[in-house]
């Protein structure tokens, strides 16, 4: 079959490799008609996630048809249409029981940090990922979810990380009716996260990112205000202005590790790798959040350690809420929103790619040509 | 609240999800008080291993289900195996993986060539793309690579010494 396959730091292939296998007997084979590339397969297509190994396959946002299902799978059937959440979850472990799908202790066993997410290094599982004709996919009970009749695939797939991650951004930052909500970050994230900050009762939307074709994107569709820090001395400062001197009540980082706007974070964080990515996105949203404030992280930075002020921290009050998107939790919420018009996901999607052509994929989004906001790749059989 | 509502009516779905109770403890995690039964949850049915996977010394065993893709191999895999001996609060874990995973991408070159492939580092890198889209950028990322490269490499080659007239 078909797939992508990681062979160094901004080097991928399409190659041939073998078709999956059951391995378990809650295992479902999959075969994939869209998956994209999401912003943090950018970290590893960087080198910033250790343990991303040569010959893997990348792919945490996918969807597919059930192609086959191991002897212990009940609840779906060959011939399903599937999203299937970037989270592998067990169901069974005291974190999935409480609801926290993204630190499944049962399915990662290189680190107990994180669960596992497929295609996402061996730090995260050692999975191969949905960039591809076909996937294994462990626990088909419990995350795959059946799509809707009336559903577009073109929203199912983002709902598979990108809507999650920015509701659960939203749902983090503890919104008050009336709040500002500052967004760090106009990628796929930030979008989403802007949008649904409306959903909590945000009574102002800030994005801030230094790319004007995202900026414009997201003040149309997010319908919120959209600034750019390159055009401004200090954001933090210009937060506080525009908050009459207070601070935002709620501030989102949607960037993580690849952050730019920092001489020194990013040097030390993306081209030295002295710290795990450039906590450029986080720095402003701590200093840029009003006393007792709640600052809300969804970025993905890399597991050793980050230069944050945290004495600000200390000293404002401030609460830090943080964790990869509970996908399986969300999902039902989420499918609601999408069928009342609350949220329209596939208007992000700005690129369709065949999946031979995964390199260029890579090479647009993570260097933001042609005004990429978000790339879906199709597999060949999907084309059909 | 409905003045709010009427105020923000242009945005859909305005304020439908605005909860009283969502301060920081929100959403509530679903205590059921397991996480004093610590790891003594019935665990699902375990996946034979196949290949050799390596686990975090933070925990007592493999989890449940684990990937099987690019099992540890050669002199990355040892280096690998030499870093999963310390906690994941543990530099000694953290930059072998990084030294591994560099490693590794020069083994992969050479696997590549062992099987008869020539990378093409043009087509894998997505210049296609970049030519189609941003050539003058890639010239230039071309034009400044020969350069650093042509200066390293007079910069090591070696070089005759001067003769010193005493």
């Amino acid at each position: 079959m078909l797939a992508m396959n990681y062979r160094g730091p901004f080097r991928v292939r399409a190659d041939q490799k073998p078709y999956p296998q059951i391995l378990h007997p809650e295992d479902a084979i999959v075969r994939v008609t869209r998956s994209c590339v999401c912003g943090s397969d950018l970290h590893l297509y960087h080198g910033l996630v250790p343990d991303t190994r040569v010959g893997m396959t990348f792919g945490h946002e996918f969807i597919g048809v059930v192609e086959e299902i191991g002897p212990g799978v009940q609840n779906l059937k060959v011939g399903d249409n599937v999203i299937v959440p970037f989270n592998v979850a067990c169901g069974r472990c005291a974190f999935c029981k409480q609801g926290l799908f993204g630190n499944c202790h049962e399915s990662n066993p290189q680190a107990t940090a994180v669960g596992g997410i497929y295609g996402y290094s061996h730090t995260a599982g050692g999975f191969d990922g949905g960039q591809a004709e076909f996937v294994r996919v462990p626990y088909a009970d419990v995350g795959p979810t059946v799509i809707p009749d009336w559903m577009d695939h073109d929203d199912a797939v983002l709902l598979t990380d990108v809507v999650p991650t920015g509701y659960q951004a939203a749902e983090m930052g503890g919104i008050k009716t009336g709040d500002t909500v500052v967004v760090f970050g106009a990628g796929p994230v930030g979008i989403l996260a802007a949008k649904c900050a409306w959903l909590f009762g945000a009574g102002r939307v800030i994005v801030i990112d230094h790319l004007e074709y995202r900026l414009d994107f997201v003040r149309k569709y997010a319908q919120c205000e959209a600034y750019n820090f390159r055009s401004m001395e200090d954001p933090v400062l210009f937060i506080k202005k525009t908050t009459d001197w207070f601070g935002a009540d709620v501030c989102i980082d949607a960037v993580g590790g690849d952050a730019a706007g920092s001489a020194l974070q990013t040097i030390t964080g993306r081209k030295m790798m002295l710290q795990a990515g450039s906590a450029t996105a986080l720095h402003w949203a701590i200093n840029s959040v009003k006393k007792g404030g709640i600052v809300s992280v969804v970025g993905v930075y890399g597991p050793t350690d980050n230069l944050v002020p945290m004495g600000n921290v200390l000293n404002k009050g401030i609460t830090i809420r943080a964790n990869q998107a509970s996908v399986k939790r969300l999902l039902p919420r989420l499918i609601d929103h999408v069928q009342k018009g609350h949220l329209d996901p596939k208007a992000i999607i700005t690129h369709r790619v065949p999946l031979e052509e995964v390199a260029d994929a890579y090479h647009i989004f993570s260097a933001k040509l042609d005004n990429c906001i978000k790339p879906v790749l199709i597999p060949p059989s999907a084309r059909k | 609240m409905e003045d709010l509502a009427n105020q923000y009516a242009h945005i859909k779905g305005w304020g439908v999800d605005a909860d009283p109770r969502n301060e920081p403890t929100y959403p509530m995690k679903n205590y059921t008080g397991d996480d004093h039964k610590r790891l003594n949850w019935e665990r699902p049915p375990l996946q034979p291993q196949t290949v050799e996977i390596l686990h975090s010394n933070e925990r007592p065993n493999l989890t449940a289900v684990f990937g099987t893709s690019s099992p540890p191999s050669g002199l990355s895999g040892t280096i690998r195996r030499y870093a999963f001996r310390f906690s994941e609060s543990e530099y000694g874990h953290w930059l072998p993986l990084l030294l591994a995973d560099r490693i590794n991408v020069v083994e992969g070159i050479v696997d590549d060539l062992k099987h008869g492939h020539l990378p093409n580092l043009f087509a894998e890198k997505g210049w296609n793309a970049a030519w189609k889209y941003n050539r003058k950028g890639l010239i230039q990322t071309v034009v400044v690579s020969a350069v650093i490269t042509t200066a390293v490499v007079a910069f090591l080659m070696p070089r005759k010494k001067a003769h010193l007239r005493g």
